[in-house]
């Protein structure tokens, strides 16, 4: 438990700076907004639907959304904005914290006692003096209440910032969710809830103080608060010069992965940072634009998802094919293969297959209408899947999408049938699965590559660190990594398995 | 700072409303300085908007109405509200203000340094202790918040004051004491005061001059006695009947 707690304070400090200036700018934001409220009805009107028609977009699809946005406007505009990491869940958090404090701040303003407003015209007050004087300090309280709500609902949220790559508690939870490693994810849980309280007690000392006339009270929690920022801001201000990020998507072969890579550069002399459970497109999105330095991907991951192409030539082609295209398009250097494959494989319980005689995907066609199919999140969106279905004709019963270590609970527990499994995952041989053949050659190769930004494509020492990974693994080493790390008994860190595998390279 | 407001001139003002309501409908007529006017009339005769129109809260929709000659939109509304006092029914204290910064906040609008001593004169002006000064508003009674009401209005000196129903809420012995108290005020002050009332009684007994007000028009203009005497007009007789006949049955009474 101490262990999953090591990384706490980094990422909470990264995690509060995010959800306070998203807190700041939705203050600034809703206030002046707030204020041209109750004065137009329109306008009322049309921000607080406008707020709360945003309220009702689950959070993690806001953040998604703000990822292709962002990449939109940024090619507009010619390059510069970065869709990744800390701008879109800024963006996104903002828009979270709206709602609660512009509608506690026009509520204030239009439930004001009328003759209150009389008064203060009726002494000779300007507007702003009226606002400044006489309704600011009325409606403090209430827009304190809503300043606090957006609070706690922006740290809660930015635990979904880990997705678009920016480090946050919520790194821990997604990191322990894929290895299932529960006391990572209680340590993320108990450190971004008492963040949160921590937050709004203070907040709600502020307000008491306000709404009892007592200054000293409400400088003390807002020095506290701004104490606690400027703590966290600390350790983010010297230059990135120097630091490698390395991402990784979320799952335990990427985590081990990453660390793997990590401990090589930190050998050579680099601070090393992690990007962890990044999506699969965001990802490569990540490494063109610089947000982190190098990561694993698989070869026909990018074929058919980056380059969109849906023949399948064989598994050194589409290596050859990505490298050149990666390097021509993004200027991303695919420095080589690790030497194993991690393709889509359609898996069986292997008593269940023997007994329907189930050997290739054609066989499973023959069977499939009757049969139950569980997929990872991205899998049924994804081109291989629907090359599959059209080279085999494919119709299953039913198809649900997991996280992926429930997708394997799914099919031992017989909840499922067929799973489209990873042919390097510990698991298959570990619980005796079938990987059924593809005689028809539908699914692409998988070979495992190395990409390197475009930032380092000319640093010699950063590839050198590298290079002795290539062609170093092969895929029994990899799948016993991997179930060090997925199995449930005796699991081990994904540190503890790249340690491990580092220990076994072999050329 | 120019010389204090004193007569107040109407000249053919009206006021409607874009559905077509007419709260004021062509009122002409002059306030001589130095005096206390009433305006009287039921509920929706004008007399309101008719008052508000010299301290803008209200704008004419015709006419215009000047303070010494000069028409009261020749500078912007919250330097002409400065030098005006006004009071009305809802008082409208500063809940989150003390009572004191309550009367003092026209002088802090104005700059002034060191309002403790005018805020205590103030408050023993409008027979309030001094102590009061440091106490919240809503810990007051009715009849004391109006007096802070009053002492605000007339914390900056104004010459002009204007009152909208400033009694309406309060019981009949408070209302009569603040009356009294606020004539005093008038006389001690060399004020020109325009008081807002639907109740004729409490006119009669104040006022130099009673106007009165009916569906947005001028109906009656006399002096107390004359009122009295039935050379108000008809619509001013029917609202002194109500008080002369309450008067004669409290006298048959009390035989």
């Amino acid at each position: 438990m101490t262990a999953a707690f090591a990384r706490v304070p980094e990422l909470l400090a990264q995690h509060l700076l995010l959800a306070f200036a998203a807190l700041l700018l939705g203050i600034a934001i809703s206030l002046p907004l707030a204020v041209l409220s109750a004065r137009h009805r329109g306008v009322a009107r049309l921000a607080l639907g406008l707020a709360s028609l945003i309220q009702t977009i689950p959070s993690l699809a806001l953040l998604a959304l703000f990822y292709p946005l962002l990449l939109s406007l940024s090619a507009l505009v010619g390059g510069g904005i970065p869709a990744l990491g800390f701008l879109p869940s800024l963006l996104a958090l903002t828009l979270y914290a709206l709602l609660p404090i512009l509608r506690n701040a026009v509520t204030g303003l239009v439930t004001l006692d009328p003759a209150v407003r009389e008064a203060a015209d009726g002494v000779g007050m300007t507007r702003w003096q009226t606002l400044r004087l006489v309704e600011a300090p009325l409606v403090a309280p209430m827009v304190m209440a809503g300043i606090r709500t957006a609070a706690v609902w922006t740290i809660g949220a930015a635990t979904l910032s880990t997705t678009v790559g920016q480090p946050s508690l919520g790194d821990l939870i997604f990191a322990g969710l894929q290895t299932q490693n529960w006391a990572l994810v209680l340590a993320g849980c108990i450190a971004a809830a008492a963040l949160a309280l921590a937050v709004d007690a203070l907040l709600g000392l502020a307000e008491w103080g306000i709404a009892h006339r007592r200054r000293a009270l409400v400088w003390l929690s807002l020095g506290l608060l701004a104490a606690a920022a400027l703590t966290a801001l600390a350790p983010a201000l010297p230059g990135p010069r120097g630091v490698v990020t390395i991402g990784a998507k979320g799952f335990s072969e990427q985590y081990i992965l990453a660390r793997l890579i990590g401990a090589r550069l930190e050998a050579a002399g680099y601070t090393v940072r992690y990007r962890e459970g990044l999506g699969s497109g965001v990802a490569y999105g990540a490494l063109a634009s610089d947000a982190i330095d190098v990561y694993v991907d698989y070869s026909g991951t990018i074929w058919t998802n980056q380059m969109h192409r849906s023949d399948v030539p064989p598994r050194a082609a589409i290596v050859r094919g990505v490298a050149d295209w990666a390097k021509r398009t993004n200027d991303v250097t695919l420095l080589g293969t690790l030497g194993f494959e991690n393709a889509y494989a359609f898996v069986m319980r292997g008593d269940d297959a023997r007994r329907r005689g189930i050997a290739t995907i054609a066989d499973l066609a023959r069977e499939a209408p009757s049969l139950k199919l569980a997929t990872d999140i991205e899998f049924l969106e994804r081109s291989e899947w629907k090359a599959v279905q059209r080279a085999y004709g494919l119709r299953f019963a039913e198809a649900h999408p997991y996280q992926p270590t429930f997708m394997y609970r799914a099919l031992t527990s017989g909840t499922a049938d067929v799973i489209p499994a990873f042919s390097s995952d510990g698991r298959i041989a570990a619980q005796d699965l079938a990987v059924l053949q593809d005689p028809k050659g539908a699914i692409p190769g998988y070979d495992a590559v190395l990409l390197v930004a475009p930032r380092r494509a000319d640093d010699r020492r950063f590839q050198a660190a590298l290079r002795p990974l290539i062609g170093a693994i092969p895929v029994e080493r990899m799948r016993e990594a991997n179930y060090l790390v997925d199995r449930d008994a005796d699991k081990q860190s994904p540190d503890a398995a790249a340690r491990w595998l580092a220990a076994r390279l072999g050329r | 700072m120019p010389d204090p407001l004193r007569s107040v001139a109407f000249d053919g003002v009206g006021k409607s409303y874009p559905k077509g309501v007419r709260a004021v409908d062509g009122v002409s007529l002059e306030i001589a300085g130095g005096s206390f006017v009433a305006l009287v009339g039921a509920s929706g005769s004008g007399k309101s908007t008719l008052l508000k129109m010299v301290n803008r809260l209200i704008e004419p929709s015709a006419g215009r109405v000047t303070i010494d000659g000069i028409p009261v939109d020749a500078e912007p509304p919250h330097l002409l509200r400065r030098r005006i006092g006004y009071v009305f029914q809802n008082v409208g204290l500063f809940p989150h203000l003390t009572v004191g910064e309550n009367v003092a906040i026209g002088l802090k609008l104005a700059g002034a340094r060191d309002r403790s001593a005018r805020v205590a004169e103030l408050l023993r002006l409008v027979d309030l202790p001094e102590a009061m000064a440091a106490r919240m508003p809503d810990a007051l009674s009715g009849g004391q918040r109006q007096r802070v009401g009053v002492a605000r209005a007339l914390a900056t000196s104004p010459k002009l004051l204007l009152m909208d129903e400033p009694f309406g809420a309060l019981d009949p012995v408070t209302r009569d004491a603040l009356g009294k108290a606020i004539r005093a005020l008038h006389e001690a002050m060399d004020l020109t005061t325009i008081l807002v009332t639907h109740d004729m009684a409490e006119a009669l007994l104040l006022a130099d001059r009673i106007l009165v007000m009916e569906a947005g028009r001028l109906v009656g203009d006399a002096s107390p006695r004359d009122l009295l005497a039935g050379k108000g007009g008809a619509a001013a007789d029917a609202l002194v009947a109500v008080p002369r006949e309450q008067a004669e049955r409290l006298a048959a009474l009390a035989r």
